[in-house]
């Protein structure tokens, strides 16, 4: 299960709404084994498409190498879908690497409703799971 | 001194759970393949016949490699080598 604040919960759809046709992508780092998500770092689409992300390689090292120094790792990797459902794709199942990440989906294809939805994606193997938004 | 190369938590059941390696030689392709001798599948695991794999970023200290020539970027004792998975994804 995901738990996440609503503060995050919705800066999360905000970036999709804001990214909205192109696919908006990010993390939220907490401590390590913690699986608590607290820094939200929304990061650029290198992809700058409709279809497709792909996080900016030296942001991410960027990213990455902070998390490392801060103990942190990342607990939630969220992208949005602008035209489709939010459920991981054949290619976001194929890349996510991060067996510990929830994989986070949103979409942006209804404008005035919201889609928000979790994964554990491990080995191909898509597992969704309940999200539970947490008051302050 | 030699070449510290940062392992992602995906790979790291090829070097027996650790965070970092340490490898020599004076290519990219030549540290991978002398890391292989101790760490058998890592190599595989971060290049194919094209050269670094798409699903893998590589940076030599802090740069990308593929804007240094890929697996042929030289390499020197004290560099730092960085494997991340790449974080992507879409529609399809």
């Amino acid at each position: 299960m995901l738990t996440i604040s609503a503060e995050l919960h919705a800066k999360i759809l905000a970036h999709a709404r804001a990214d909205h046709p192109d696919e908006a992508c990010g993390v939220i780092a907490g401590a390590v084994g913690s699986n608590r998500p607290e820094r939200f770092i929304p990061m650029l689409n290198a992809e700058r498409s409709p279809t497709f992300y792909r996080f900016d390689s030296l942001e991410q090292l960027r990213v990455w190498r902070e998390m490392d120094d801060r103990d942190e790792e990342p607990v939630v990797i969220y992208h949005s879908h602008t035209a489709t459902e939010a459920y991981p794709s054949r290619t976001d199942i194929s890349y996510a690497s991060e067996p510990c990440a929830h994989y986070v989906l949103v979409s942006t294809r209804h404008p005035d409703r919201d889609e928000f939805r979790s994964f554990r994606i491990l080995d191909g193997e898509v597992t969704e799971e309940d999200v539970t938004i947490a008051p302050e | 001194m030699a070449i510290e190369v940062r392992i992602p938590t995906i790979l790291r059941n090829y070097t027996g759970g650790q965070k970092s390696v340490e490898g020599s030689g004076a290519t990219l392709e030549e540290l991978f393949t002398d890391l292989d001798g101790r760490y058998e599948g890592l190599r595989e695991r971060l290049i194919d016949d094209s050269g670094v794999r798409r699903f893998v970023n590589v940076y030599l200290n802090d740069e990308d490699v593929r804007f240094l020539g890929g697996l042929s970027a030289p390499v020197s004792d004290g560099d730092t080598v960085t494997v991340l998975p790449a974080v992507a994804g879409g529609r399809r």
